[in-house]
């Protein structure tokens, strides 16, 4: 297993794992941030939607060893304190009190944040296409108001 | 090596990357000096602490259970906090008997212990002030965290008399606020357990990590009800990182340090299966039998008047079979749980919706007694049904136990959807005889489907009826003078389980497309129809006329949409949608709207109704336009959401939900609102195109 350096949350971490680890499993079980999650290992559902360089990315398709220099942030990170979730689409997703089970959010918040960092006031038909993460919840509805209300808010 | 694998740093070392050390609880960190009762932690720093003793999986118990405890203790609901329970016999569930979460039961299980024990610990407080100030306590009363003497304008806080009120005996019958005079029941509140759900922090069964952890995926037989002939583990201990491979009941575990060498190993692992009796089932197979069955008479759940007679005697004759697939739970969160089982004891983390079930089979399987198993719930990334079963947790046990260290066994998705207790299959044959005014005079019902009851409690099948299994249809609402319900049940070789609404989901379409089907007959509007036959059923009709109203039904729409009406009692909760679609050129259904009329009786966070509603239509509306799992050779066909899709953003309907008040008793949240949707769409479709949705999924229409 050769070592790959990462840059995670600001941080920098040397993980021994095998190459074609996906960057998912880096994450939860060499570095212990669970806050992203599997759901389905094939990019369909977007629980493990993390940023790479900005961009939202599926870490459950990528390998560890093409992540190379690019800047990693998790939902711990998403926020300079990881403690009161002060990104402003924590704050729409609090105030519209989104999750319900909660599982798929964290990919739902990253996948938002993404999309308003490029489209500041996105039309609904852009959030259709933006927003592909899978809750089996329901709370579509909710994340919706809350991406918007979050645009507001910028 | 082990640590190799683990983490290894170049500076920037935050708290939240320790590994593998157990977090206490606050009870442990914080020991408080007045626990009245199992429910309950007054400490001196004034935090209010409610032992949540159902699982939280979306559902919104973390919220609504603490909302009814703190409302007769007056609390200060900005110091509420929440805890999961142990498993503990205190913790068992009034409805159930065992500590458990299902059936849409939560909030009428708690409705009166949870007052109660609030209420009493509000007198003990105010007792405790009283004497502090040596005041008579009638001069005395609680409000928002302190008990208050208004004549000399004194005030201390719960925190302030949590010592005091810890040595105070406990009064056991309590008289209760009267609902009207509620502040925080029965009003929308934000969920306490939002914050840590938006950062990552909450911690499902997936994330735990305890010392020495390992992590195991099974193999298990593509076939339902195979056994391992033989295997060769050789390959799979190859893969870096692979630690152990261990047979257990339900397979081969492979265990290693981490998801990913454990997933390598296992797709290495060479397993020849003994494929069993089930070897040459399919769904075509099934379908046939089911249809079989259909033509024999079943077991009577239901009989009123001679509707053989009034059949023959009737003006006109409706009939028609309606089929539904089996379905998996496809929870966000794969099943998985971490067990460590040692000689003196065993603990169990996992997502679950069973704790009692758990403790036994930890029990069982560690060989020591219930007592000495800590079950540690943790949030459930979706629950459905699915999480009541043990499966996951008998393979982190068993497997723990075999290797001797703590293991977190996880599911892939495919593993998830290829080895469900699925939604049963299921059959419905039905005739009606209609009068000359197209009114109908004789309703029989034949439900043809697999018994989850058989697989979970074979007690409660009795000669042949499962009560559950005609649940739904044996309560057919409309007053028709002769109805006829049997079932036969059905046993296909696939398991079976409790699905979101169980039973309910499947025959409140069979009731509610058929009914729509009379109303056609009758040339009658189905709305007006069904209201009509209601007049003896008026929480059926209130939330049918209300969904109607605030759906404008009868309005005129857009050209190429129509609605569909459906209305269906469940869980002790009444609820009516109405669907507002259109089909493309492609056949492709939309739906643009759902107007939901809910009446659960008395309630606790109409927030969380609302949020409920929109979760089970949205629940109900995939299985009606996608969900399918077929059986080929005994195996599902189905492997992940590429195949077993799932409702997204972009076809999400704006659903609307309208809550009748009322003081009727309590009814369930978490279900109700399914059963209706797929009738409501497919009657919608038949309005727009004349074509009749008799089999599900809906898929693409020809």
């Amino acid at each position: 297993m050769p070592p790959f350096s990462v840059s995670v949350n600001g941080s920098e971490y040397k993980v021994w794992a095998a190459p074609d680890t996906p960057l998912l499993w880096v994450l939860r079980d060499n570095l212990g941030l669970t806050g992203t999650k599997f759901g389905c290992g094939i990019a369909q559902c977007g629980a493990c939607t993390v940023h790479l360089d900005g961009e939202a990315t599926r870490s459950c398709v990528t390998p560890i060893s093409s992540v190379g220099t690019a800047k990693v942030t998790t939902i711990e990170g998403l926020s300079p304190t990881a403690t009161t979730a002060s990104h402003r689409v924590q704050k729409a997703w609090v105030a519209e009190d989104v999750p319900q089970c909660g599982y798929c959010q964290s990919g739902q918040i990253m996948a938002a944040a993404a999309l308003l960092a490029k489209t500041p006031d996105p039309s609904d038909a852009q959030i259709d296409e933006a927003m592909t993460n899978i809750c089996r919840c329901g709370t579509y509805q909710r994340i919706r108001a809350a991406v918007h209300r979050a645009a507001k808010e910028a | 090596m082990e640590r190799r694998a683990f983490l290894q740093t170049a500076g920037g070392v935050g708290a939240g990357l320790v590994i593998g050390f157990r977090i206490p609880t606050r009870r442990e960190q914080n020991p408080s000096p007045f626990a009245p009762n199992a429910w309950l932690r007054i400490s001196p720093d004034d935090s209010i602490l409610v032992v949540v003793d159902r699982s939280e999986m979306g559902q919104g118990v973390a919220t609504a259970l603490p909302m009814l405890l703190a409302e007769e203790l007056e609390a200060d609901w900005t110091k509420v906090q929440i805890e999961f329970a142990p498993a503990d016999k205190a913790y068992a569930n009034p409805l159930f008997g065992m500590q458990g979460t299902g059936g849409s039961t939560s909030v009428r299980a708690a409705w009166t212990p949870l007052r109660k024990a609030g209420a009493a610990a509000r007198e003990v407080l105010i007792t405790a002030a009283a004497q502090a100030w040596d005041v008579n306590r009638t001069e005395c009363r609680a409000e928002r965290g302190a008990v208050v003497h208004a004549k000399t304008r004194r005030r201390l806080r719960y925190g302030q008399l949590a010592l005091r009120a810890g040595a105070l005996p406990v009064p056991a019958d309590v008289p209760l606020k009267d609902p009207k005079d509620w502040h925080i029941a029965g009003r929308p509140t934000r969920r306490l357990d939002t914050p840590p759900k938006v950062n990552g922090r909450a911690k499902f069964g997936i994330d735990v990590r305890v010392p020495g952890m390992r992590v195991a995926l099974v193999a298990r037989s593509p076939v339902f009800g195979g056994k391992v002939k033989s295997f060769d583990a050789a390959a799979a201990k190859a893969v870096d990182g692979v630690r152990d491979v261990v047979q257990i009941s339900s397979g081969i575990a492979v265990v290693g340090t981490g998801y990913w060498p454990a997933k390598q190993g296992r797709d290495a692992l060479q397993v020849v299966w003994d494929e069993g009796p089930n070897a040459a089932v399919s769904s075509a197979t099934i379908s046939q039998l089911f249809a079989e069955r259909a033509g024999q008479p079943g077991v009577v759940a239901r009989h009123d008047g001679d509707p053989d007679g009034a059949l023959g005697g009737a003006s006109s004759k409706v009939e028609a079979d309606y089929e539904m697939p089996f379905l998996a739970h496809a929870t966000m969160e794969p099943m998985n749980c971490t067990a460590h089982v040692r000689p003196d004891g065993v603990d169990i983390w996992a997502p679950t919706q069973f704790q009692t079930g758990a403790q036994g089979i930890g029990a069982q399987i560690g060989g020591v007694p219930p007592e000495k198993v800590q079950v540690h719930t943790t949030y459930l990334g979706g629950g459905f049904g699915r999480r009541f079963e043990l499966d996951f947790i008998q393979e982190a046990l068993e497997t723990s136990k075999a290797v001797g260290a703590p293991v977190k066994v996880i599911w892939s998705r495919e593993d998830d959807i290829r080895n469900a207790q699925y939604r049963p299959a299921n059959h419905h044959r039905l005739a009606a005889g209609l009068d000359a005014a197209g009114r109908p005079v004789a309703w029989t019902h034949r439900i043809v489907a697999p018994s989850i009851m058989a697989r979970v409690f074979p007690n409660m099948v009795q000669n042949g009826l499962d009560g559950e299994a005609v649940e739904g249809g044996k309560e057919m609402a409309y007053a028709i003078p002769n109805v006829h319900v049997d079932y036969q049940l059905t046993d296909t070789g696939i398991p079976v389980g409790f699905w979101r609404s169980v039973n309910n989901s499947f025959n409140a379409f069979a009731v509610e497309t058929f009914i729509d089907e009379l109303a056609a007959a009758a040339k009658a509007d189905p709305f007006e129809y069904r209201r009509g036959l209601l007049a003896n059923a008026p929480r059926h009709r209130g939330v049918l006329e209300l969904a109607a109203a605030k759906a404008g039904w009868g309005t005129p729409l857009p050209a190429g949409r129509a609605r569909g009406i459906a209305v269906h009692k469940s869980f002790e909760s009444f609820v009516a949608e109405v669907a507002e679609v259109s089909v493309s050129s492609g056949g492709e259904v939309r739906v643009h709207r759902v107007v939901c009329a809910v009446d659960c009786g008395m309630f606790v966070n109409p927030d969380t109704i609302e949020a409920q509603m929109q979760s089970a239509i949205v629940y109900g509306l995939t299985a009606a336009l996608y969900g399918e799992i077929t059986i080929d050779r005994g195996r599902v066909v189905q492997s992940n959401f590429t195949d077993y899709p799932m409702l997204r953003m972009s076809e999400m309907p704006a659903v609307e939900v309208h809550i009748v008040p009322n003081t009727e008793a309590p009814g369930g949240v978490g279900e109700p609102g399914t059963p209706p949707i797929a009738p409501a769409v497919c009657n919608a479709i038949f309005a727009l195109t004349g074509k009749r949705i008799r089999k599900l999924p809906i898929g693409t229409l020809a």
